[in-house]
């Protein structure tokens, strides 16, 4: 196992994306059904959106932010679930995999079992999300009163990018849980989907204790609140020093790190059914 | 038709043990609801706070709300499932043909599973989010202790509703290979207007005038309204009424969807 981590990483993106690519074959199969679910998931994901929007027929603040500060929360923190759930969110199977002792086919096969977990069932209707969220993005920018300097600028696509890479790590990282626990599926739900709807709302609503937390404990707050006080000029209600607001790109680092740590502890720690 | 009374007991009781083998899948729901709950009980504050007595709750009313809707959310299955996925898994394996000729009968079956699965959710999804809401933020419990037991009378009928339409939706898996695009509509539809995302009296125009009326309503609208004790005397009676009529229109529906379906079982032979 010396083979440096580049050739490694390399194996399993590549072990990742032909996986993928027999997924899609088979759901393109049927392409009006793939039409429908896309349009189907395009609207369940914006109904989130509509309620933000309904709220504001009855405010025109919420926390003291607007609703294209709100937009812009809602836009980086749904893209950047969607891109991770897109590419690593078959992984909730995990659990499943364990009790019916189908891991075992997937440990024995000539690739990875993290890419085959991830790609399992993948399908392009998972775009849904990421679509939308580009939507609202686009026009959350343009309705912005936001001076553009080129440090804002740049930290909106380090932003989404970042944000991707946090979420896909939390993702992996909290579906290893069901290494040892095999129920833990809905523990999982809570940090990702519960989270992005926490990114939805400003930091400003919340108990300090929790914000806290989303910084220190759970990294989420890297996702969009922290960059987004200095894309949005917003006051940070913690006080965090202003470095807090570019360490996106290191806490995405960290994230990535212990999911890695995470998953191989799982799998050393699992022993086949046998069957 | 031996359909004794006690047999159905016995199929919910079955569906409630069934359920309670799930505890700790059903533990760890439970704490997903109570995050939502954290969430979404402090962006109802932060519009309370910029506008307070919004649709005519107040700041404890509107959090309650949020706490009250998370402990029905699963319990009369917003998002559908419960039997609906034993029934696709049917469909799927054909089994579906000889529960049509069982001597039991069909739909009253499949509501006895569904009231006990919604009798354990209640317990453990219903208490658990609910407890904790009272404990972190300013609720407000009901002051008649009569209401609770009208609250719980709202929620079996809306457990009832919830059924109704969703036997419907599996139903049309005889039509279809595949219920799974009806479902994923049901979904979208379900949680708007069941009043889970925002309390259906801050929807503006037509769609304000609409929703109170449709069956979804009667999920979480009027069962949370009911423990909020926005709904006395006549008002209450009128809530349950709406709930009793719905529930009865659609397993009449559903009852002769079924009758179709059979129907056609037959025509095209096992």
């Amino acid at each position: 196992m010396a083979e440096p981590l580049i050739a490694r990483t390399r194996w399993a993106v590549r072990s990742w994306r032909l996986c993928a690519a027999m997924w899609m074959r088979s759901t393109m199969a049927y392409r009006a059904s793939f039409a429908l679910t896309l349009g189907a998931s395009l609207v369940t994901q914006s109904l989130d959106f509509v309620v933000l929007v309904l709220m504001f027929q009855h405010t025109d603040r919420l926390g003291g932010w607007t609703l294209p500060e709100l937009a812009f929360l809602y836009a980086t923190a749904t893209f950047a679930l969607g891109i991770a759930n897109l590419l690593v969110g078959s992984i909730d199977g995990l659990g499943a995999r364990i009790v019916n002792g189908t891991l075992d086919t997937m440990l024995i096969r000539p690739a990875p079992a993290l890419s085959q977990l991830c790609a399992e069932r993948f399908s392009l209707r998972r775009l849904g999300r990421p679509i939308q969220a580009l939507v609202v993005l686009v026009w959350s920018l343009a309705a912005l009163d936001v001076t553009w300097t080129w440090d804002r600028v740049l930290l909106v696509p380090a932003l989404l990018l970042c944000g991707c890479v946090i979420f896909g790590a939390i993702w992996i990282g909290t579906a290893t849980v069901q290494f040892w626990w095999g129920e833990a599926k809905e523990i999982q739900n809570s940090v990702t989907y519960g989270g992005a709807t926490l990114l939805h709302y400003p930091p400003t609503i919340f108990a300090k204790e929790l914000v806290a937390g989303v910084v220190f404990g759970v990294p989420l707050a890297f996702v969009n609140w922290l960059p987004a006080l200095h894309v949005l000029g917003r006051p940070d209600p913690l006080g965090l020093p202003t470095a807090f607001q570019y360490a996106s790109p290191l806490a995405a680092a960290l994230c990535a790190a212990a999911a890695g740590l995470a998953w191989r502890t799982g799998l050393r720690a699992y022993r086949g059914t046998g069957s | 038709m031996p359909n004794a009374p006690g047999l159905y007991a016995a199929v919910a009781r079955g569906a409630f043990r069934r359920y309670s083998t799930y505890r700790a899948a059903t533990l760890a729901g439970a704490f997903t609801n109570t995050v939502f709950g954290i969430i979404l009980a402090s962006s109802f504050l932060a519009l309370w706070q910029a506008r307070p007595n919004l649709g005519g709750y107040d700041q404890s009313q509107a959090v309650t709300y949020i706490w009250v809707s998370q402990a029905l959310l699963v319990t009369v299955a917003v998002w559908g499932g419960g039997f609906q996925d034993d029934l696709q898994d049917r469909f799927r394996s054909g089994d579906i043909a000889v529960d049509l000729y069982r001597p039991v009968d069909f739909q009253g079956w499949w509501l006895a599973t569904d009231l006990g699965r919604a009798a354990f959710q209640l317990l453990v999804r219903g208490t658990v989010p609910l407890l904790v809401g009272a404990l972190v933020f300013r609720t407000r419990m009901p002051e008649q202790p009569l209401t609770w037991a009208f609250f719980l009378l709202s929620v079996l009928l809306a457990v009832v509703v919830s059924f109704g339409l969703r036997f419907l939706v599996s139903i049309t898996g005889f039509w279809l290979h595949d219920s799974e695009g009806v479902r994923s509509v049901m979904l979208v539809v379900s949680m708007f207007f069941s009043g889970m995302l925002l309390p259906i009296g801050l929807f503006p125009g037509l769609l304000g005038d609409v929703a109170p009326v449709l069956p979804w309503a009667a999920l979480v609208q009027v069962p949370t309204d009911v423990f909020l004790e926005r709904r006395t005397g006549a008002g209450l009676l009128g809530a349950l009424g709406f709930q009793l009529a719905w529930a009865v229109a659609l397993l009449g529906a559903g009852r002769a969807a079924q009758l179709l379906a059979t129907r056609r079982v037959v025509v095209q032979g096992g």
